[in-house]
């Protein structure tokens, strides 16, 4: 059997995939414009898939303050934190944080993937007990191949089915840490925290969030579904990301207990790869700043969520179960789905597509993302071009037979 | 005290003497799985315990936790991914199902 063989499934699939003349997973960005634009298959393109909540990738300050950054302290730090040692701006962004947060300790990871890969593997060993989502992140999947710990998933969003799984533990011993998400990535739907939160206590259970699509665009002060839910004090590890509304690279946790930092010589993947280089931190530094200091920006977002959202859901669109910074386009199958997606780039519009197995419930999708930059009249002239491809592909019924239904 | 019922099961090992405490049969956990698996079966072989659920049908890896998980609450038991992993056959989901009932 050749090294290969094992994918022989996978790679008929994507040869179908790419029959359609792109590779909606090689695309190319000849030239990134601005957080809402780039040049792609030579034309201008309208960026509706980049995570980019807020932004901030294009933001004068955070861009002044990596170049500085880079002039003082150089490129990279070459090493680990734990080989090469911490530099100020290190352990100034894990203070920044934890403060933004309220928490006591705050440990910033190279990416969001590894923070929770890393955190989720080491906080539930041998004996212990971890319960996850059904639709979580790849980044926890991967963390429960690697941990110790019993691990069991219980339907997505679904309290009374965490209940259900906590209750038939019964007495065992071992820790039970239960893993969720403030916005699920492909569906852009939150997860009811609270009724969450409250199952774990009453089985006395750890709660750990991943806020990676939320930070920025839930709660007053942006700190994501925790805060938003009133519950911030009852998640005992909140993990985020830079790579999105703060316009870079990188993760992290912050906790409230107090022997959170022998995480700094357990966690693996924090351990054994280089730190953030100080462009990095520099410009997360001052994209946090600049989330506290300009709130407008998320009320922008949402904006054009709504914009979004409700422009499609009026034309007949079947979309994720509620308003969310990710807007998922549900189509009937893989071939429409990249025809379609294919079709809006033809038309100047970059989403994402997403097929099994990336998504939940073999669902194949258009996932969007919105920007706070993004103009109404962009978004107005999107679901435009969606509708006429939509109808083109007879996802949507056309113009005719829906006059012809309304009489 | 023994009742004759129990008396023919054992000789299948304590599992079942102990899983009829619990009042499920092997036979209709089977059923169960198998009319999770009948829209993945391919052409005219029939579902039966020695199927290879990965294998002899057409439902993804995402799709057999999916049921797992259907199938744990209709049992009320819980199984490890882990424990998923080891599962080939339908016969062998069964056992797991009805083992871990015995042991909740």
């Amino acid at each position: 059997m050749g090294l290969f063989d094992r994918h022989a499934g996978l790679l008929e699939a994507y040869r179908d995939v790419r029959t359609t003349g792109y590779d909606p997973f090689q695309i190319r960005m000849e030239r990134v414009l601005s957080p809402t634009k780039a040049i792609i298959n030579g034309r201008e393109t309208l960026l509706v898939g980049t995570n980019n909540y807020f932004g901030l990738t294009f933001d004068p300050s955070c861009m002044e303050a990596a170049i500085e950054a880079i002039r003082a302290e150089g490129t990279g730090t070459t090493g680990s934190r734990i080989a090469n040692g911490s530099y100020s701006e290190h352990v100034a962004l894990e203070k920044e944080i934890a403060e933004f947060y309220g928490k006591k300790h705050c440990m910033v990871f190279t990416t969001g993937y590894q923070a929770n890969l890393g955190v989720i593997a080491t906080l539930a060993g041998q004996g212990d007990f971890l319960l996850i989502d059904a639709d979580s992140h790849a980044s926890i999947y991967d963390a429960c191949k690697m941990t110790q710990a019993e691990v069991v998933r219980f339907k997505h969003n679904d309290p009374t089915s965490l209940e259900a799984r906590l209750r038939r533990l019964g007495d065992k011993p071992g820790n039970r840490v239960v893993v969720l998400e403030g916005i699920y990535s492909m569906l852009g739907d939150s997860a009811p925290l609270r009724e969450f939160v409250d199952v774990c206590k009453k089985y006395g259970a750890y709660v750990l969030i991943d806020e990676a699509h939320s930070l920025g665009a839930l709660g007053e002060h942006g700190r994501g579904l925790c805060e938003k839910a009133g519950v911030l004090d009852d998640c005992h590890f909140i993990v985020g990301t830079f790579s999105k509304t703060l316009g870079a690279i990188g993760g992290y946790c912050v906790s409230d207990d107090p022997d959170f930092d022998i995480l700094r010589v357990t966690v693996r993947s924090y351990m054994f790869t280089a730190s953030l280089p100080p462009s990095i931190v520099a410009s997360v530094r001052q994209a946090l700043r600049v989330v506290k200091a300009r709130p407008e920006l998320r009320t922008q977002l949402w904006d054009n969520v709504a914009t979004l959202y409700d422009g499609l859901k009026a034309q007949g669109f079947t979309l994720g179960p509620e308003h969310g910074p990710v807007v998922g386009v549900h189509l009937p199958d893989r071939m429409t789905a990249i025809g379609f997606w294919r079709a809006m780039l033809d038309a100047g519009i970059y989403v994402n597509v997403a097929v099994p197995p990336a998504t939940p419930n073999g669902v194949s999708l258009l996932r969007c993302s919105l920007c706070a930059v993004h103009t109404k009249e962009q978004l107005d002239h999107m679901v435009e071009v969606m509708t006429g491809i939509g109808r083109q592909f007879g996802v949507l019924p056309d113009k005719q037979l829906r006059a012809a239904g309304a009489r | 005290m023994r009742t004759a019922h129990q008396l023919t099961v054992e000789n299948d090992g304590i599992a079942d003497t102990l899983t009829l405490t619990r009042g499920i049969s092997r036979a209709e956990v089977i059923s169960e799985i198998c009319a999770h698996l009948e829209p993945y079966q391919t052409g005219e072989k029939p579902i039966t315990g020695e199927t290879v659920i990965a294998k002899d049908l057409t439902i993804d890896s995402l799709a057999i936790m999916d049921m797992v998980m259907e199938l744990e609450d209709r049992f009320d038991v819980s199984i490890p991914m882990s424990v998923i992993a080891e599962i080939h056959t339908v016969d062998q989901l069964a056992d797991t199902i009805r083992d871990l009932r015995t042991q909740a």
